[in-house]
């Protein structure tokens, strides 16, 4: 018997709220993370056959706690400090079901500044996500063993600097919130450009990460930022159903079949953006939001409002110093004042240097190339960025385009 | 990103290897065991395979009617895939780090064998919007 999907699902939300209950009781972050996953273990295995009990919560800090109470007990035996400790332990049988969510602490803790991001990547899924290290393993096509370690060791950064369990600062807090927010982004990128490996889990991965951002949004209601964030996650995911064909070949967001796009999805997002712009305080997922929606809102191409796009993109490169940003601003410039100002914008990212050897500078100058008529170096730059993609379907789409070009076809 | 290393050795680097002294061979094992351990352990190994001798590989190619045809090895190879690591790290640069440890795997005397590894990376990149 295996649990269902409602289940599964509380579960998962009571993960995080479980683990910081366990830890505000026993303090040791690794050893509370690993009893927390057993709980959740033999909820998996002892729920289907007994129900699901009364108060989850409680059911999951008892069996947590008397996890933990064990694995003290023998730490205490191996250590021999019997007497000094074990008065400590107190009764196994009390239940800490104090009504304090900790969740967020716990994203704070995770995405410590610290960790490599593939270490706090994989150490949210399991802590905040309630995920099992192969469900982890599986996603990311490593084996579980190798996941376990990359887990066990961001444990230990996470004990080696000292961060208490506690929410930092209010001065401090913006800035780990970024940190946060970037976590989930990435996680929610790993899912969303999926081109290897059991898309299920993968696509798994973005609803996860959409669901997690959903939990820091109810924790912080008024945060634009994290608005934003999970606009544009959903913006984004929509359009999921149209951007590969049937043999798993790239469609580019200008010819997809935008009847398949998810108009829920898009509606949500569209209201959560626009009430967060109104907030004030603009910030860069805000604006990638406000840009997806532009997009998500043009029922063709060729309604697409070009000018908002650029409009849009000139704000967040004045924002971020970023040369990918540079690029896409290129893009929506060509758009709109035609191919040769978007040309001369490639031309001084060249002179940046940062984008030196990108495959994307090459696709994109391709694109253009061909928009201005210029065949011939549109063929060598779609090549060229074929050469040095690391992806296969985009190797795949830019050969194609420049075979397609060779053999002199328009555009279809 | 994930990284193939490419272990390469010399046609009679098999042979070769059976001929040196015990200590040397156990030396040399137990320091790729050791570079396997150690890749587990920091959470960047994804696997790790060392291959047979060359001595009975053959290079297959599709017959009439898609049947195997075998041939043997060709005399003129110098060079042989003796094992490979397929690594998953955060930057090249530990790629590269991690290519020149197994390039020093201890030869015969203990001394670092300096081994050429081909570093190459592995297409598992995510596909950008595409215009």
């Amino acid at each position: 018997m295996s649990l269902d999907a409602g289940s599964e699902q509380l579960l998962r939300d009571l993960a995080p709220q479980v683990l910081g209950a366990v830890l505000r009781r026993f303090r040791d972050f690794s050893a509370a993370e690993d009893a927390v996953q057993e709980a959740l273990i033999a909820a998996t295995s002892q729920w289907p056959r007994d129900g699901v009990p009364e108060n989850p919560r409680g059911w999951l800090i008892q069996v947590a706690s008397r996890r933990m109470t064990d694995y003290l007990r023998s730490e205490v035996a191996r250590r021999r400090r019997e007497t000094a400790a074990a008065a400590d332990l107190g009764s196994e049988t009390a239940i800490y079901d104090e009504e304090q969510d900790d969740t967020l602490a716990l994203f704070f803790m995770c995405c410590h500044p610290a960790l490599s991001p593939s270490s706090a990547i994989a150490l949210t899924l399991r802590a905040v996500g309630g995920l099992t290290t192969a469900e982890i393993a599986n996603a990311f096509l490593v084996p579980e063993a190798t996941m376990a370690q990359r887990i066990s060791r961001a444990k230990q950064s996470i004990k080696a600097s000292g961060v208490p369990f506690q929410l930092p600062d209010p001065e401090e807090q913006s800035q780990r919130l970024r940190a946060v927010l970037h976590v989930l982004y990435l996680i929610f990128n790993e899912g969303y450009t999926a081109s290897v490996g059991p898309e299920l889990a993968r696509r798994e991965l973005s609803s996860e990460a959409i669901r997690l951002t959903r939990a820091v949004h109810d924790l912080l209601p008024d945060d634009a930022e994290v608005m934003g964030l999970l606009a544009l996650m959903l913006l984004t995911d929509a359009r999921r159903a149209a951007r590969m064909g049937p043999g798993g070949e790239l469609i580019p967001l200008t010819k997809q079949d935008r009847t398949q796009w998810d108009r829920d999805q898009i509606s949500e997002g569209v209201a959560l953006i626009s009430v967060a712009l109104q907030k004030g305080s603009v910030g860069a997922y805000q604006l990638q939001a406000a840009i997806a929606a532009v997009h998500d809102e043009a029922a063709r191409t060729e309604d697409t409002d070009w000018p908002q796009v650029l409009a849009l993109y000139d704000l967040l490169r004045r924002m971020s110093d970023n040369p990918m940003v540079e690029l896409n601003y290129a893009i929506a410039a060509a758009m709109v004042h035609g191919p040769p100002a978007g040309l001369d914008l490639l031309d001084a990212l060249d002179t940046d240097g940062r984008l030196k050897g990108n495959h994307r500078l090459d696709a994109v100058r391709a694109h253009l190339l061909e928009m201005a008529g210029d065949r011939e170096a549109a063929i060598e730059h779609y090549r060229r960025g074929a050469e040095r993609t690391t992806s296969i379907p985009e190797r795949n789409y830019l050969m194609t385009q420049a075979a397609r070009l060779r053999e002199g076809d328009e555009e279809p | 990103m994930k990284y193939i290393l490419m272990m390469n050795c010399p046609r009679n680097a098999y042979e070769s290897f059976g001929s040196w002294p015990q200590k040397d061979i156990q030396t040399h094992i137990g320091f790729m065991l050791g570079l396997n351990k150690s890749l587990r352990e920091s959470g960047e190994l994804v696997s790790a395979e060392g291959l047979a001798s060359p001595q009975e590989a053959k290079i297959v190619r599709a017959g009439k009617d898609g049947a195997p045809v075998t041939d043997g090895v060709f005399p003129e190879s110098k060079e042989f895939l003796a094992g490979y690591w397929i690594v998953d790290v955060e930057t090249t640069e530990q790629a590269y780090k991690i290519a020149a440890r197994a390039s020093a795997a201890p030869g015969q005397g203990g001394t670092p064998m300096n081994m050429p590894i081909e570093v190459r990376q592995v297409m598992s990149g995510p596909p950008e919007e595409m215009l």
